[in-house]
């Protein structure tokens, strides 16, 4: 039975935009019972669709044409009142984003009580044995604590829990999930899935489960629908998409996924490490009125060494300090204690003088690329700062970001443009050429391609991996994603709490992880059973 | 990488990014399509027209007066004496006042005034504002002792400032004008500074340490450019605010002598005849009242377009 149909959609999108409509002619259904994952890059219009579902699009994107069939009823045009009427009973969203979907300063209890007010006519005491059991169905600990708590008392996970809680508490017949986990740690994101499956399965319901990440779509659904730029190129069960896709966008993507198998690397040269570190630290002091300190240990006794023409990925989840450790390397950071060694010299305790003409032999590159690139200055001026602070004369530099843009795969006449006039993958290839200029020993990768979609990812991790070849370089790849890490990485540091837990050539952590954080990362790390990429 | 079964050249075409509404239109398009900013900047370049050409707009000199001619009605004729001694016929549009000078004319001729008060007061405190917001919020060391005399100076009340300064000085275009962007100096520094301690934290202005830039081109060349955008719309506010006090100050005695026509002035001289000729308050209180309007329909127009967090309601 279908508690979905959605028939020829179309949305429009304002005048001005870079296409004529956020959806084309989508049609697909939602069984009783079942998971729909809608899968699509940055710009599918995957949850343009989702919003039109749940009547929540704005005046600027109208439905100009089809039918959304909830159980029957057509919604696409329905009138406000009819919505909310349906929305939370019939039909439920969650978001991304958790801390913004919910209300600050309303305690948990009390929003999910609002739904309850809003639509039954249950007493005060109905309502909250109702709160208290839904609370506990989606498995969080000390129900009644929780409900008294507010949002920023929660952890991320808890707070999705929240949402879950909010959304299911009426028991509506089809819940739509937008990204739900993408905010969320890999550990947490798997006990959210299996969370989403486990309820999906009890209540019944149908669910529409939007996500770029076909990691997730192998654990988590039993039909599958891809789309690329609004329209639907290809939707059946899940084991024919992903192991026969049809159509070559899906095929694209999905070998654009990388596998978690480690690559077979050369041994390692007994060359001098670029980089070294010996039991770096850095702690933040809280200084309270009356001489309180409260410390952060944000990374503690860190010490790793890099080689030219190697790649080092330090692997971790949120707040694990692997990118504390970055930035005490480039020195954005000073280090509270330890060594951090250039080629045996210690930059740890340099001054800012002494510190500049040993800047350029590191370079950053960072994880937003619509922050990394100054928005009013034009690319070339991006690329030649560099050398022309280091003295390099303006028409030599000129020339050499000509040839960088080569190096990094664009075309050298669009250096007179602004960084807007760039997509993602293609700004951050010129973070990449703006490294490089400085021609540094040690390439810092900061999450560098985790806000890329899939297929762009695999582009930019290629050419990552060529110029560190190429120019010799020592590559320092910081990433939560375990995927990424085992494509390019020789070594591996997994951290935990500021400590690395687990220190070694790629092959043996993740063949033969020893500790047991780094096998519960490991677990957790969705469709691991699933190869990717290797067909 | 794996080699999936398509060659790189497929992978490229096929794999297309995109934000999921990407807004093509450049700010100044957005700001030329605005209504308000249409509107706003009209009336403006309407009464910059007019502050040019007042020679030519059928106005006789605005200090010329003639006892003949006292305490004309909107509309009355008269003579008025030039410098040379000679009389001639006159049409007193908006009135004479006591002295029989020519409203219409000092009206006109004041618009200069306020319109150049408006625009030096704002330059200036921007300028100012700037300098200090930027080294406040960049070089973390000034910031206390910067930020607490700013604090101090924001205590006083501007006009009280104002009339102090213009006490010591006496008054001329230039005292007056700086009395006047002196107390705005404080909260162009708190709008910088707050720019600055956000944009700072932007990856592409760590991305300029990790480059080496000295810190003074960070400030210039990466954090200044980006907070343009706010500064334009406080502008548009500091030039109302300046308008406003400037007639205030007139209107008080305390700012451009007497002898120069402004609207502050005129409505101060028109004060004791309220009652019996309004007219001398009431016009240059509609040209004030509408410059100031005009100035901020522009700043809201401006604000919409041009500051990006509040672009996002729409």
């Amino acid at each position: 039975m279908k508690v979905l149909d959605v028939k020829d959609l179309s949305i429009r999108l304002p005048s001005g935009s870079d296409r004529a409509e956020a959806a084309s002619g989508v049609s697909f259904d939602v069984r009783r019972g079942e998971i729909l994952c809608l899968v699509g890059e940055s710009g599918s219009g995957k949850s343009v669709i989702a919003q039109a579902v749940m009547g929540l699009l704005p005046d600027t994107l109208p439905v100009a044409a089809g039918e959304i069939l909830l159980e029957g009823e057509n919604v696409a045009h329905a009138g406000r009142d009819r919505l909310r009427e349906l929305r939370a009973t019939r039909m439920s969203m969650i978001f991304q984003e958790p801390m913004t979907a919910l209300n600050p300063v309303m305690s948990c209890g009390d929003q999910i009580d609002e739904v309850l007010r809003e639509h039954t006519q249950l007493t005060p005491e109905q309502r909250r044995e109702k709160i208290l059991a839904i609370v506990r169905e989606v498995a969080l600990p000390e129900p009644e604590r929780i409900v008294a708590s507010y949002p920023h008392q929660l952890s991320g996970g808890q707070r999705q829990r929240i949402m879950i809680a909010m959304a299911l508490v009426l028991e509506p017949v089809l819940l739509i999930a937008d990204e739900p986990t993408t905010a969320l740690d890999v550990t947490t994101q798997a006990q959210i899935l299996l969370l989403i499956q486990d309820l999906q399965k009890r209540h019944g319901m149908g669910v529409l489960f939007i996500t770029h990440d076909f990691g997730v779509v192998a654990e988590i659904a039993h039909r599958v629908a891809v789309l690329r730029l609004g329209r639907l190129v290809e939707l059946g069960e899940k084991d024919e998409v992903l192991k026969r896709p049809r159509h070559s966008y899906t095929k694209m993507l999905i070998a654009a996924v990388p596998t978690m198998q480690p690559q077979e690397r050369a041994a390692e040269g007994a060359s001098e490490p670029a980089l070294r570190t010996v039991g770096l630290c850095k702690t933040y002091y809280d200084r309270g009125w009356f001489g309180r300190r409260r410390e952060v240990r944000a990374a503690q006794d860190v010490s790793i060494e890099i080689r030219r023409g190697q790649t080092l990925g330090i692997v971790g989840e949120s707040g694990s300090g692997k990118s504390t450790v970055a930035r005490c390397i480039i020195r954005l950071i000073d280090p509270t204690t330890g060594e951090i060694r250039l080629h045996g010299v210690d930059i740890a305790t340099m001054s800012a003088a002494e510190l500049r003409p040993l800047r350029r032999k590191v370079q950053i590159v960072f994880q937003d690329p619509y922050r990394s690139l100054n928005p009013r200055r034009m690319v070339l001026e991006a690329i030649i700062e560099g050398p022309v602070n280091y003295g390099v004369p303006r028409d030599k530099a000129i020339e050499r970001a000509r040839q960088l843009m080569e190096l990094v795969r664009m075309d050298p006449g669009s250096l007179n443009r602004y960084p807007h006039q760039f997509s993602g993958g293609q700004r951050q290839r010129i973070c990449i050429a703006r490294a490089l200029a400085q021609e540094p020993e040690l390439l810092i990768a900061d999450e560098a391609v985790s806000a890329l979609d899939v297929s762009v990812q695999a582009q930019v991790l290629d050419l990552l991996e060529d110029i560190r070849n190429r120019l010799n370089l020592a590559m320092l790849f910081i990433t939560h994603d375990l995927r990424v890490a085992s494509q390019v990485c020789d070594q591996v540091a997994v951290m935990s709490q500021g400590r690395i837990v687990e220190y070694g050539p790629a092959q043996e952590v993740f063949l033969r992880p020893r500790h047991e954080y780094t096998r519960a990362l490991f677990d957790a790390a969705p469709g691991r059973e699933f190869a990717f990429g290797v067909t | 990488m794996p080699a999936p079964q398509l060659n790189a050249n497929e992978m490229e075409t096929l794999s297309v990014e995109s934000a999921d509404v990407r807004i093509t239109e450049s700010a100044w398009q957005r700001v030329k399509k605005s209504w308000s900013v249409r509107m706003g900047g009209a009336a403006l370049l309407l009464l910059l027209l007019i502050a040019v050409s007042a020679p030519w707009l059928g106005t006789v000199d605005p200090t010329l007066f003639d006892a003949a001619s006292r305490d004309l009605v909107p509309g009355g004729r008269g003579e008025i004496t030039t410098l040379d001694g000679e009389i001639i016929k006159h049409k007193f549009w908006f009135g004479s006042d006591s002295f029989g000078r020519d409203i219409y004319s000092r009206v006109m001729y004041g618009t200069r005034v306020s319109l150049a008060v408006a625009v030096l007061a704002a330059l200036l405190s921007l300028a100012f504002g700037i300098v200090c917001g930027l080294s406040a919020g960049y070089l973390r060391w000034l910031d206390g002792i910067l930020m607490r005399f700013m604090d101090g100076l924001m205590a006083i009340p501007a006009i009280l400032i104002a009339i102090a300064l213009v006490a010591m000085w006496r008054g001329s275009l230039t005292t007056v004008v700086i009395a006047i962007a002196i107390p705005e100096i404080p909260r162009v520094t708190r709008l910088v500074r707050s720019l600055v301690l956000s944009i700072r934290e932007e990856p592409y202005v760590e991305a300029a340490v990790a480059l080496g830039t000295p810190t003074w081109k960070i400030m210039f060349w990466h954090i200044l450019p980006n907070t343009i955008a706010p500064l334009v719309v406080q502008g548009t506010y500091i030039c109302a605010a300046a308008i406003l006090v400037e007639a205030i100050l007139s209107f008080l005695g305390v700012g451009l002598p007497p002898s120069i026509p402004t609207w502050g002035n005129i409505m101060a001289e028109g004060r004791s005849q309220f009652n019996e000729y309004p007219h001398n308050i009431f016009i240059p209180g509609v040209f004030l009242a509408i410059t100031v309007l005009a100035v901020n329909i522009l700043g809201d127009g401006l604000r919409d377009t041009l500051d990006p967090k509040m672009a996002k309601r729409v």
